[in-house]
């Protein structure tokens, strides 16, 4: 059985007396261990692909099965609970909480979960360490450079040891350096063992990943060729 | 594949909340000046109805303490009053309240315990110089000084004999001594004037005895301090509670008893001096003008106050031939007049006080709301790493009642001051009194308006959509 099942899944917004089919009948696997990339123009619908398999939001059809979890069917608090658990975000912008350190922004997924202090502490310096920043653990975000700000938010989302890692235009904030450092981190973290996802506009990017997920007009794309992809954009 | 448990384990709960109780004093702490602002209206809220409510408790306090000084509930006053319209035509017969009604109540009203007469005098007493006219100057019988709850202090009061002898002895208060020999505070030493002549509306009385100084508990501690600390006091400050001091205890201050028979036979006119010297109290009667100003008389218990007084109306009625010319006035009117005030004090300071909490309450709502929607994206990455909506409603909850709390408590210390301030001002020399009660509803009432001012707020920010939160910029 695949770690995420997507079964005809469809997401209709309303705009007014406008209908938005923002994903259309689109049925798709992750199996565990993947490392895909999700690519497409923006308004593709690719965003609300990951809010969908990130449990952000809920399909309007179809069911989706997250490891053994009918998320069509479960409630905001199950969400939120598959959210802390299985599912680790990295955003483009980061989104570190500015008031709190690196090491308690790292703790933030734990206290949700419930997991006492000590343990808490060990856990995030674990994942600084692993995403090398331990160093930086008492700083704030605001006194970190973009690519350290990263890395903290790597830290976070593998603190909780999801099942799964969303990644939303990672490298999108970083010059192409650093952005190439992360994206090494990724690769990285996919050899130990990690389902990660990448969502990106970028087909380089999408490259660095050995399977692609096209998405087009809320369709998955017949051929995910990294090279029609990048023909897209011009 | 089994899914891991998805629930947080039992003993987490209380470590949540502590961690955000941490988050909410550390969010405050981020805003200190708004914080400050914000918990402003709580805390003058709290201040205010805590010294609102030890303000009425000092009032309470003081009128009842005047009510005992008069005598307390057991006392009762009879007044001539005109004859009721039935029984106009009959107003040449009212022969008013008389000696005998005194007589009457003590053999025939059981319920009745002590009779005390009074003959008013309006008077002017000068000795030494100086006029003084007392409040109060009347002839009674020597009960009156139980009667009326005064206490010797110099000399001794007019007895039996003296009464029945119409002796020119009198019986003064401090106000009298202080008006036509000087206080204590003037001279810087007591005088007693137990000896001395004064003319009393240009007849000489030789005083025999003066009453203890009557004031209230204020009063007292405040002259004691002053007694004690002579360098601090100010010029201001005696003149002040001369002036203000409560009026109850000044009156009766301004007391001068005189035998009754004294009273009927050197100002009454008609008098003559073979009656004083038959020394008959029954014969008088036929000299003169026989009316009492009034009488007082003691219940045996408050309990049976309204038994009692239809006793002693069914025996005054019999003395009057029926006419009702005299009626009956209980402290309870007072009792149930102080009761009434302290309701109206209570209610009205505690409407403000509330008005005032409500502000507060409104303050803090408004900051909280203002507050988390310049913290969506927060929320939102809360969300995104797995709060739940419980989770964020509780720390917006908590925020709120930290705020309150802390205002609640400042406010608690705040009110000392503010007491303080207000007894300065107070239209009473009545000490406010801070009771416990009252500052656990003020605290109790803080930390609720926290929990309704955050629910609002709590639940918009529960209810954010993590999707919309994290795309706010």
């Amino acid at each position: 059985m695949a770690l995420v099942e997507m079964r005809n899944v469809s997401k209709i917004y309303h705009l007014g007396e406008e209908t938005i089919r923002a994903l259309d009948d689109i049925s798709l696997d992750i199996e565990l261990g993947d490392f895909i990339s999700i690519i497409g123009p923006s308004g593709s619908g690719k965003s609300t692909l990951m809010h969908l398999l990130g449990c952000l939001d809920s399909p309007t059809q179809g069911t989706i099965n997250l490891d053994g979890v009918m998320i069509q069917a479960a409630s905001p608090r199950q969400l939120a609970a598959i959210r802390n658990r299985k599912i680790g975000f990295v955003f483009q912008f980061f989104n570190l909480l500015p008031k709190l350190n690196v090491l308690q922004n790292v703790e933030l997924p734990m206290i949700y979960s419930g997991i006492a202090g000590k343990e808490r502490r060990q856990r995030a310096m674990a994942a600084l360490e692993a995403v090398s920043l331990a160093n930086r653990a008492k700083h704030r975000p605001g006194q970190l450079s973009g690519g350290q700000q990263q890395r903290a938010a790597i830290a976070r989302a593998l603190v909780n040891d999801p099942r799964m890692i969303f990644a939303d235009e990672p490298t999108g904030n970083l010059d192409s350096h650093t952005g190439d450092t992360i994206l090494q981190l990724f690769r990285e973290l996919s050899r130990q063992g990690r389902t990660i996802i990448l969502v990106t506009h970028d087909p380089e990017i999408a490259a660095v990943t050995p399977r692609r997920i096209e998405i087009r007009d809320g369709k998955i794309a017949p051929k995910a060729d990294a090279t029609l992809a990048g023909l897209d954009r011009l | 594949m089994s899914a891991p448990s998805l629930a947080p384990g039992a003993g987490s709960a209380s470590r949540q909340m502590l961690i955000t109780v941490q988050s909410g004093l550390r969010e405050i702490w981020a805003h200190k000046f708004r914080s400050l602002l914000t918990m402003l209206g709580i805390l003058l809220g709290v201040s205010s109805l805590v010294a609102m409510s030890a303000l009425v408790a000092g009032m309470e306090k003081g009128a009842k303490e005047s009510l005992i000084a008069i005598g307390g509930l057991e006392k009762v006053r009879v007044e001539a009053q005109d004859v009721p319209i039935e029984q106009r035509h009959l107003t040449d017969d009212a022969i008013g309240i008389t000696i005998n009604d005194v007589y009457a109540l003590r053999h025939s009203a059981p319920l009745v315990t002590r009779t005390s007469p009074e003959m008013r005098l309006y008077a002017t007493l000068s000795a030494n110089d100086k006029k003084f006219r007392p409040w109060f100057c009347c002839g009674v019988w020597p009960v009156a000084l139980e009667m009326n709850e005064h206490v010797i202090q110099h000399g001794r009061m007019f007895n039996e004999l003296d009464d029945e002898l119409a002796r020119n002895v009198c019986v003064i208060g401090t106000a009298t001594r202080d008006k036509l020999w000087g206080s204590p505070e003037e001279l810087g030493r007591e005088v007693n004037p137990v000896g001395e002549t004064l003319y009393l509306n240009g007849v000489p009385f030789t005083v025999i005895g003066m009453f203890q100084h009557y004031e209230s508990d204020q009063d007292r501690k405040e002259r004691e301090y002053a007694k004690a600390h002579p360098e601090e006091q100010k010029p201001g400050l005696r003149a002040r509670s001369r002036r203000r001091g409560s009026w109850v205890f000044y009156l009766k201050n301004a007391t001068v008893y005189l035998p009754l028979n004294t009273v009927w036979m050197r100002f009454r006119y008609g008098a003559t001096r073979a009656a004083i010297s038959a020394g008959n109290g029954m014969a008088v009667g036929t000299t003169g003008d026989p009316r009492l100003s009034g009488l007082e008389f003691k219940v045996v218990s408050i309990d049976q106050l309204a038994e009692s007084i239809q006793q002693a109306r069914n025996v005054l009625m019999c003395t009057h031939h029926g006419i009702e010319d005299f009626s009956f006035r209980t402290q309870e009117d007072w009792a149930e007049q102080i009761k009434t005030f302290v309701h109206n004090a209570r209610l009205s300071g505690g409407l403000i006080a509330g008005i005032s909490l409500l502000v507060g309450g409104i303050g803090i709502m408004n900051i909280m709301l203002a507050s988390i929607s310049e913290r969506v994206r927060e929320i939102g990455i809360r969300k995104s790493v797995g709060a739940g909506m419980g989770d964020i409603f509780i720390q917006i909850l908590v925020e709120s009642v930290v705020i309150a709390v802390l205002g609640g408590l400042v406010g608690l210390a705040a009110s000392y001051g503010l007491v303080c301030l207000i007894a300065q001002f107070a239209p009473t020399d009545n000490a406010p009194i801070v009771g416990l009660l009252a500052l656990a509803v003020a605290f109790a009432a803080s930390a609720l308006i926290g929990v309704l001012a955050g629910i609002i707020p709590a639940l918009k920010a529960a209810r954010l959509n993590p999707i919309e939160a994290l795309k706010y910029e």
